[in-house]
Formats: C-alpha cells, sequence, structure tokens
C-alpha cells in the first residue's frame, strides 16, 4: 500500500521559534528556519502529531485525510 | 484530520502573550481538546481566572470567561456555581495565583467540594510580576527575590488539595500533552471539586535563573521526573526520590457535592415557614 503524506501547515504568524516541534519531532522532519519553523523531511513523517500537540502557539497542524 | 482549534478560541486573539516554550499554551490546547471531547456548550461552560501568566487564558477561549481578581478566581467561580448549578464550571490560574495569594480561597472551594474543576499551571514561580519565589519554588531554587537560593520548601499542591478536602485530584506534566486533555475530561465529569496540576516551564523568570539552558531541557526535566502512579507502584522508596507522581491520584464520591446540599437547605427553610 502506498504511504500517504500529510499536509504540514505552518502559521508563521503564530510561530515563536522555541523549538520545541523540532526536537520532540521523532523523525526528525522539521527544522528551523531563522525564527520559524519549516519542514525539512515530509517523507519521514510517520504522522504522531507530537509537534502539533506539543506547540505552545498553535501554529503547526498536521493535516492528513 | 488535524484538530481544530479555531473554534474555541476567540477571532484575533492569537498570536497569545505567552513567552517562546511556555506550557501554558500546551495546557489551553489540552483544555480546549477536553472540552471538545465532551460536547461543552460555550454558553453553559464558565472558565474562570485570576491574575498571572496563566490566568491570561480565559481571554482567548470562545465561552463565558471572567478574568477577576488576584488569587479570587474560586471565590467568583463559586458564585458562578452557586447561581447557575448546570453550568460548567472551570478555573485556570497559576501556582501563585492558587497556592499564595488564593490559598485560603481555594483550600476553601476544595473542602466545600463545590463541582468545579480547578487546572493549576505550576511553573515554580511568579512570571508576570517578574519573577518572585512562589510557595511551590523549590527548596534553594532561584527567584528574582531569592537571588542566594530560595530557604523555603515548597507545596505539593496534590496533596495540599487531597487533604483539604477535594474530591478528584490529578497531575499531569506539560511535557505528557496528549495526557492533559484525558486528565480534564475525567475532572470535568467528576461531580465534585477537581484539581489538575499540571507541571509547567517557565523559561524566562525561572529557567534562565536556575541554569536551564534552553526550553527544550526543562522539558526534558518533566518529562524524567514524572513516573505515572501504576508504574510507582512497583517502585521502591528510593527510586521515587525525586520523582513526582503523574496521572489521577485520588477520587472520591461519597463525599456530597455543595450545590446539591445546599439546594436541600433552600427545601429546607421552604418547608419551615
Amino acid at each position: 500500500m502506498e504511504k500517504t503524506l500529510p499536509k504540514i501547515e505552518i502559521i508563521e504568524k503564530y510561530c515563536k521559534g522555541c523549538h520545541i516541534c523540532v526536537e520532540f519531532c521523532p523523525k526528525d522532519v522539521l527544522e528551523m528556519k531563522g525564527f520559524c519553523v519549516s519542514v525539512k523531511n515530509l517523507e519521514a513523517c510517520i504522522k504522531c502529531m507530537q509537534c502539533e500537540l506539543r506547540c505552545p502557539d498553535f501554529a503547526i497542524k498536521v493535516i492528513t485525510e | 484530520m488535524a484538530f481544530d482549534y479555531d473554534k474555541w478560541i476567540r477571532p484575533g486573539k492569537l498570536p497569545h502573550i505567552w513567552c517562546p516554550g511556555c506550557g501554558h499554551g500546551i495546557v489551553m490546547k489540552g483544555l480546549i481538546r477536553a472540552m471538545e471531547t465532551l460536547n461543552l456548550k460555550k454558553e453553559e461552560t464558565a472558565v474562570v481566572s485570576g491574575i498571572g501568566c496563566a490566568s491570561r487564558l480565559p481571554g482567548y477561549i470562545d465561552c463565558c470567561t471572567l478574568h477577576t481578581a488576584h488569587g479570587r478566581a474560586a471565590a467568583f467561580a463559586t458564585g458562578v456555581k452557586m447561581a447557575k448549578p448546570e453550568m460548567n464550571v472551570i478555573l485556570v490560574g497559576g501556582d501563585g495565583d492558587g497556592t499564595a495569594i488564593g490559598g485560603n480561597h481555594f483550600i476553601h472551594a476544595c473542602r466545600r467540594n463545590i463541582d468545579m474543576t480547578y487546572i493549576i499551571m505550576n511553573n515554580y514561580i511568579y512570571g508576570m510580576t517578574g519573577g518572585q519565589f512562589s510557595p511551590c519554588t523549590p527548596t534553594g531554587h532561584k527567584a528574582s527575590t531569592t537571588p542566594y537560593g530560595n530557604p523555603d520548601p515548597g507545596f505539593d499542591i496534590a496533596k495540599l488539595a487531597i487533604g483539604a478536602g477535594a474530591t478528584f485530584v490529578a497531575r499531569g506534566t506539560a511535557f505528557h500533552a496528549n495526557q492533559i486533555d484525558k486528565l480534564i475530561v475525567e475532572a470535568i465529569q467528576h461531580k465534585g471539586f477537581s484539581v489538575v496540576e499540571i507541571l509547567d516551564d517557565c523559561p524566562t523568570t525561572y529557567g534562565r535563573r536556575n541554569k536551564y539552558k534552553s526550553v527544550i531541557e526543562m522539558m526534558n526535566r518533566l518529562k524524567e521526573v514524572a513516573v505515572p502512579v501504576k508504574a510507582a507502584e512497583k517502585m521502591t522508596a528510593e527510586q521515587l526520590q525525586g520523582k513526582v507522581l503523574t496521572g489521577v491520584l485520588y477520587k472520591e464520591e461519597v463525599k456530597p457535592e455543595y450545590t446539591a446540599e445546599y439546594a436541600k437547605v433552600i427545601e429546607r427553610a421552604k418547608a419551615s415557614k
């Protein structure tokens, strides 16, 4: 079965660059670009939603079907 | 599908005022997920707070909200609950607001066992007012008013609540984000005074004074100290040294609830006329 990739939506206006999502992502999907988080490797995402759960700033959404 | 937090957020209020990495946002998300899980109606839910960083939370949530005097959240919430016992009343606040300035209101709300849920975000410090030590600051730790280390022993909020008579007491951490909403759901469902203590991080006024290099280090500390209640049963006292129990710590359903008891008083008064 082909793996379906989620869509990771980042609201740049809300992100305060705390690094929590980057550090606690088990698959190293995210990275910091300046003060804001961005997606580095979407293929590795396993949709565990840890980044969305732990983002204190409502800045990350992992959209699956 | 991503969880839709926007339904419970007042339009145009985000981004919030909390510092980068502050766990209050994580707790707010947990509360929103819990309210959505329970299908609470906005007009039948009141979120009440005092003063402080954590007490800014009701400003962002789109339901009935009250932002009141410092430490007096429990007093105002009691008023709301007595006037409208059908309301779901949720109190939010920090450790300084809840256990120092509002300590008296807190223990008496526990004693009365009035049907409310108190979410205490314990970040070990007064954040908003400039990092003064709170009753939860651990011994030896530094704050702006204890630059050589705090000589006082800290409060254990959960034990305080149990001792004062709360009938549901739970503890979680900002690191264990997916546990927060489950604890809050159970607390709201419980008929009686429920206390949910969430161990939090304050990187700005607590972390940098106590040699935490980053938010990540503070989060990792929460991860290390937290031990689920079930796992703790198999551990020795030595292994539990310096650890904090998480999960539902206490629950009892025998003690009568205050608004129900007060309704009986009204009945008796009417009958005696």
